[in-house]
């Protein structure tokens, strides 16, 4: 890891793993977007980095050239592993994705607010009579993972052992691909056990949605089921524990949208998505499949496309005063779950844990900052959220 | 159901459209006008019954509009009676 060379021009050796990268890609994506619209790195064996709005539509919107077979930049190009729909390219996407869209409609999804609001009371009821707390660890961490617990009918206290896997996945395999291939074979392990749990006494929940679900007219296979419900468990607990860490983040930093948001609370949701905006947590990798043209760039074949949803986000010609957190901002038609046919399926869900996680610590702990002199440390790799968020209750 | 069905001498000015081959089912008209929207059984969008606005609901139209972040969501103005 020390080893690596450091970054000696963002435009044609960026490194998304640099710490300058890591602490603040806003100034790096800025300048990018004015001096060179989309960057290029040799390193990772080759990566193309878009930063405008337009040039990140478009390369979403062309799944014939930049494929989503694979999604994650990391050293070398190790095995494909399939978790549809989010892996997969049409024509067999559609079919796949319309099967797993049911349980996360705006119906589905009002039917766990209750359990969400539970896990957040909860949580903080735990903070009672604290002066201090993480919020990134106490609070945002826990939230996601509870819930997607209790979404598959797993122990909520499998929590733990999520966290882990999703740390060695996200962060830690990004240099040593061998670690992912170990933790995809750990959460097969445990997802089959699940599944034949489930297929002996069926409940209402994911596992055994998935053991009934029907690819038109076909039955999932077993690492199917097991590769989407790892897909479900990666693409819904550190992304959106990202977004509340976040969203977190901003109010510790700024007391007037904090004073604002704690007396108008309806304000919330339209504040929910300018910190989806701003903070977008998630960049998706894209293969270049066939070799293509975007904006007078010219992609090749075999290499890696990231799209920092992010970037698109803070670009000024999509967004005014890009840069500026506004949280009643009324027209905000954000890229945070991205465009096209890959649209998080769970967007609905995020943003109702979002909110309600809002609602619930701003209803019981209206006044809070970062901890002076304590440090904020932010994750590393193609999900971006903090990962350390020491914070102090109290008026200030 | 026909529940949104408007009376025959109501006139809009605007008039609903979400473009289905663009939807992806983000929601968010769902959300910010469900007076105007309905989410199908995939979560898709689309306009309650003809589309048509009534006026107090103009800003939420608009509203909508702007937020989808697949401009799937069209507002026309129309003149007509219906």
């Amino acid at each position: 890891m020390s080893s690596r060379a450091p970054v000696a021009d963002w435009a044609s050796d960026f490194d998304h793993r640099d710490s300058d990268w890591v602490e603040d890609p806003f100034s790096i994506w800025n300048e990018l977007r004015q001096k060179c619209p989309i960057a290029h790195t040799d390193r990772f064996s080759g990566v193309y980095f878009p930063s405008r709005y337009d040039d990140i539509r478009a390369i979403a919107y062309d799944p014939e050239h930049f494929s989503s077979r694979r999604l994650f930049v990391r050293e070398g190009r190790p095995p494909l592993l399939k978790a549809p729909p989010i892996t997969s390219d049409p024509p067999v996407h559609r079919d796949e994705r319309k099967m797993l869209l049911p349980p996360f409609t705006p119906a589905a999804v009002q039917k766990l607010e209750p359990r969400a609001r539970d896990i957040c009371r909860e949580l903080l009821e735990r903070l009672s009579g604290r002066s201090e707390c993480d919020g990134a660890i106490d609070y945002a961490q826990e939230i996601p993972a509870r819930l997607t617990a209790h979404m598959l009918g797993i122990s909520e206290e499998s929590g733990d052992q999520f966290r882990k896997w999703i740390h060695e996945f996200f962060e830690l395999s990004i240099t040593d691909p061998g670690i992912a291939v170990r933790v995809v074979a750990e959460l097969s392990d445990f997802f089959r056990q699940e599944i034949a749990k489930r297929r002996a006494a069926p409940g209402d929940d994911l596992v055994s949605y998935l053991i009934n679900a029907r690819i038109g007219e076909r039955a999932l296979e077993e690492d199917e089921i097991t590769g989407i419900l790892r897909l479900l468990l990666f693409a819904g607990i550190d992304t959106t524990w990202s977004a509340i860490g976040s969203a977190l983040w901003h109010l510790a930093n700024h007391a007037d949208d904090r004073r604002w948001l704690a007396a108008e609370p309806q304000l919330i949701p339209t504040a929910v998505e300018e910190f989806l905006r701003a903070y977008a947590p998630v960049t998706m990798g894209r293969e270049i499949v066939k070799e293509a043209d975007i904006n007078g760039c010219h992609f090749k074949e075999g290499e890696m496309v990231m799209l920092a949803f992010g970037a698109a986000n803070r670009d000024p010609a999509a967004f005014p005063d890009a840069d500026r957190v506004i949280i009643d901002r009324a027209e905000n038609r954000h890229a945070a779950f991205g465009l096209g046919i890959h649209r998080c399926i769970g967007s609905t869900l995020a943003r109702m844990e979002m909110r309600v996680a809002l609602e619930e610590w701003l209803g019981k702990f209206p006044d809070f900052t970062l901890t002076p002199g304590a440090v904020v440390k932010w994750s590393m790799g193609t999900v971006r959220g903090p990962r350390q968020l020491p914070i102090t209750f109290g008026p200030k | 159901m026909n529940t949104h069905q408007h009376k025959s001498a109501t006139v809009f000015s605007l008039r609903m459209r979400v473009d289905r081959t663009l939807c992806q089912g983000h929601a968010r008209c769902v959300v910010l006008a469900p007076e105007l929207f309905e989410a199908d059984e995939f979560g898709g969008g689309r306009e309650i019954g003809d589309g048509g606005v009534p006026s107090d609901l103009e800003n939420k139209a608009w509203l909508a509009k702007a937020n989808c972040p697949e401009f799937a969501v069209d507002v026309v103005r129309v003149d007509e009676t219906v």
